[in-house]
């Protein structure tokens, strides 16, 4: 069964050499179906790991040994409650932008290299969450990251290539920081091995080079993460990549590369101490109250969208951060439902930008006669961001306020619950400017976007809606198992050895 | 041998000698370059470095004989072919790893040490990376070379 | 020690290159001379007092070889600053195309 876990890098990076080497000779018909497929192929694996996990496997936890080298010697991949879990989100997400990106991209010349660049960086989100290995976990972030600065240029106009000119020297510095740390920590127990660096760590009495290496993880993985001391690039960056690209980054490729790898690290790697969830948690509380305060002023759409991430990382942050079960099942559960409606909100944002070219919301309004799919989806959207009762959004910022409280981080929780009032302000802007109000002249022959776009929207809305059923208790494995991961700390170490030894 | 009617490219590029000494030495850059790849299971090297040292031996002709020219041996397209090639190559070799069980497995008979035809599918790896490193790296400097030339 | 220090005083001058200069050629070496710091770092960790070069060659016993796996970790690490390298340097090109200006005080189109 464990057969299935090194297919998920294996599927993305095959489709993207081959779109690379047949995209040229072949019509954009087979660039399509290939994609869709192979993308298709990966949710359903995803999905699939995510219920054989859970039904079949004792202990959760699948290992695989690449080339047959027993861990610690050889390079391993680990699927467990937290990986199937994030692998889930990436590729439901991914597949969905897959299909917007059909009709989205024909705005730009050339689809091959869209594709090959969008499953590259697909390559680099799934092998970052499978690894095992430490030093792998760095090269597949670089594969990502590198994807990124690219498709965030992938206009080629004067504020793209300055904003991934931004991004790419800042993700470089981050991640040489976490290189750095890296190196320290080889210097220190002399294995690159994550589970087997746990085991040493636990033997060592004197751990004095962790501080140290914490504090450079921190700042590395922050900076992809974007929490807000390290945040300026991410305001430039998502809002100059088309429209399907800033739904992947906004919605996973900082979840993955930052919140997750960071969550990895320090919770089953260093055993999670109650320094660092404070200095996560107050990250996370700056991040939530800075940049919704910043986002309020903005008139560009996507500007405004793009700081709303910041400060929803910040939720997942301070949730993941609290360390309780409560809070660690309310900072997961927030990470799927923001991947969910963020990706939701850029969405729509690249079909008001394909519909009348605009992104400004003082140029934009009444458009809701003309693009009433765009504008009822919007409307999901911007309610679940904000926290409104029935969606997905609510559920989650709710678990992780009763998770403060419970812990009694009172101020974090009215925190939490301000960012909440003054997402739905910023959000209610948005309404007013760009779907209410009278329709302009020039807009009139404005017409609703092709059907492959809309299906993803309406797609994507849907689960806004019936997000708050995975707490069912029949559902709830789904993110029970992930928090169990987190909660086992150090243990990990011993199952993932085990398991490989079997 | 009169210079002038020589060749059409005595106007771009370098002078003479440059000229001269990289038709001489450039064959020998390239199978340099080839012989890193192939020996890269049995001494420092393999398919990076040699695969940098086949990239070198284009770029020098390019820089000597000018843009053009070069372009003329290997078009960009070629190059863009080629680099999916390897990639696919290397990609195709890890999962033939599959025919043994696992992902990367080394199937082919590893034969004894310190011979040519040893370590199983490390050499046929090798020649792979040396494909996808010598030819993406000429296609790095070919796309900068071009950019930079369409500006003019 | 050092030669650690040394390291960590290369990591200082790239890290000055990156956030003072205002040349976006400048920058890029910064970002060069960031990538040797750590791969230098990381293969001094390896080293071993007297330590050889770790290559198995035929008719020889070496018994002091320095850690090899600093070495493949490095290469690999290389192989990424080549890729960021390369892309920031074509995106240089194009901002300078569409610009006119190295100078990134003159490059501010995006507020904020």
């Amino acid at each position: 069964m464990a057969n299935i876990v090194p297919f998920f890098t294996i599927i993305p990076l095959f489709t993207a050499f081959a779109i690379s080497l047949l995209g040229r000779i072949f019509k954009n018909a087979f660039i399509h179906t290939l994609s869709i497929v192979s993308q298709f192929i990966l949710l359903v694996l995803s999905l699939l790991s995510s219920v054989l996990l859970h039904r079949f496997v004792d202990g959760k936890i699948l290992v695989y040994k690449i080339g047959g080298w027993i861990p610690p010697f050889g390079i391993c991949m680990v699927l467990d409650g937290l990986s199937s879990f994030m692998l889930v989100t990436v590729n439901l997400l991914a597949f969905f932008v897959a299909i917007y990106s059909l009709n989205y991209m024909n705005k730009y010349t050339d689809k091959p290299k869209f594709f090959t660049l969008f499953f590259l960086m697909l390559t680099g989100m799934n092998g970052v969450i499978v690894t095992g290995d430490l030093f792998n976990l760095y090269v597949f972030l670089e594969i990502a990251s590198i994807a990124g600065y690219a498709l965030v240029a992938f206009g080629t106009e004067a504020e793209e290539l300055e904003a991934s000119f931004k991004y790419a020297v800042m993700g470089s510095v981050a991640s040489a920081f976490i290189f750095i740390g890296i190196a320290f920590l080889y210097g220190f127990v002399s294995t690159l091995n994550m589970a087997d660096m746990a085991r040493i760590l636990g033997t060592k009495t004197n751990q004095w080079v962790l501080p140290f290496v914490s504090a450079l993880f921190f700042m590395g993985f922050g900076l992809k993460a974007a929490l807000v001391p390290f945040h300026a690039w991410l305001p430039d960056a998502h809002p100059s990549a088309p429209a399907s690209i800033s739904a992947m980054l906004s919605g996973v490729l900082i979840k993955a590369l930052g919140i997750y790898a960071l969550a990895r690290i320090l919770f089953n790697i260093f055993g999670i101490l109650p320094v660092y969830s404070k200095i996560l948690m107050f990250l996370g509380a700056l991040s939530m109250l800075v940049a919704v305060v910043l986002a309020l002023s903005q008139w560009d759409l996507k500007r405004l969208l793009a700081y709303h991430s910041i400060s929803q990382i910040g939720y997942i942050a301070l949730g993941i951060g609290l360390g309780t079960p409560l809070g660690i099942l309310g900072g997961l559960y927030h990470l799927f439902n923001h991947s969910i409606f963020k990706s939701l909100l850029f969405l729509n944002s690249g079909a008001i930008d394909y519909a009348i070219n605009s992104r400004d919301l003082k140029d934009m309004s009444g458009l809701r006669e003309r693009m009433p799919i765009t504008y009822h989806t919007n409307l999901i959207a911007s309610m679940s961001i904000a926290g409104i009762p029935p969606f997905n959004g609510f559920f989650s910022k709710l678990i992780i306020i009763i998770a403060c409280i419970q812990s009694g981080y009172i101020t974090y929780a009215i925190a939490a619950v301000v960012g909440s009032l003054l997402t739905l302000a910023s959000f209610m802007k948005v309404q007013k400017f760009a779907f209410l109000g009278e329709l302009k002249e020039k807009y009139r022959d404005a017409k609703e976007v092709p059907l492959a776009m809309q299906l993803s929207m309406v797609v994507l809305s849907i689960i806004c809606i019936t997000g708050g059923l995975l707490l069912l208790p029949s559902l709830r494995y789904f993110l029970d198992n992930a928090v169990n991961v987190l909660l086992d700390g150090s243990n990990y170490a011993n199952r993932v050895l085990e398991t490989a030894l079997k | 041998m009169n210079i002038k009617n020589q060749d059409s490219y005595t106007e771009t590029g370098m002078t003479l000698i440059v000229k001269t000494v990289t038709r001489l030495t450039v064959g020998l850059i390239l199978v340099y370059g080839i012989y890193i790849v192939l020996h890269g299971h049995l001494s420092p090297g393999g398919g990076f470095a040699g695969g940098v040292i086949i990239a070198l031996s284009f770029v020098h002709l390019m820089l000597a004989f000018g843009r053009d020219i070069a372009l003329r041996k290997v078009s960009k397209n070629t190059v863009s072919i080629l680099e999916s090639i390897g990639a696919l190559m290397f990609l195709s070799i890890a999962i033939a790893g599959f025919l043994g069980g696992v992902f990367f497995l080394n199937i082919l008979d590893k034969g004894s040490p310190f011979r040519l035809f040893s370590a199983g599918t490390i050499p046929l790896s090798n020649i792979a990376i040396g494909l996808k490193v010598g030819v993406g790296l000429f296609a790095i400097f070919l796309t900068l070379v071009i950019l930079e030339g369409s500006k003019r | 020690m050092t030669l650690y220090i040394l390291c960590f005083i290369l990591f200082c001058v790239g890290l000055y290159g990156v956030l003072r200069k205002r040349n976006l050629v400048k920058i890029i070496i910064g970002l060069g001379i960031i990538e040797y710091s750590m791969n230098l770092f990381f293969v001094l960790l390896g080293y071993r007092l007297q330590g050889r070069a770790p290559i198995d060659a035929q008719h020889q016993d070496i018994l002091n070889m320095v850690d090899p796996l600093p070495q493949a970790v490095v290469l690999t690490s290389i192989v990424i600053g080549l890729g960021i390298t390369a892309l920031v340097i074509s995106i240089a090109i194009r901002i300078y195309e569409k610009y006119g200006t190295f100078d990134i005080t003159k490059i501010r189109r995006l507020k904020g």
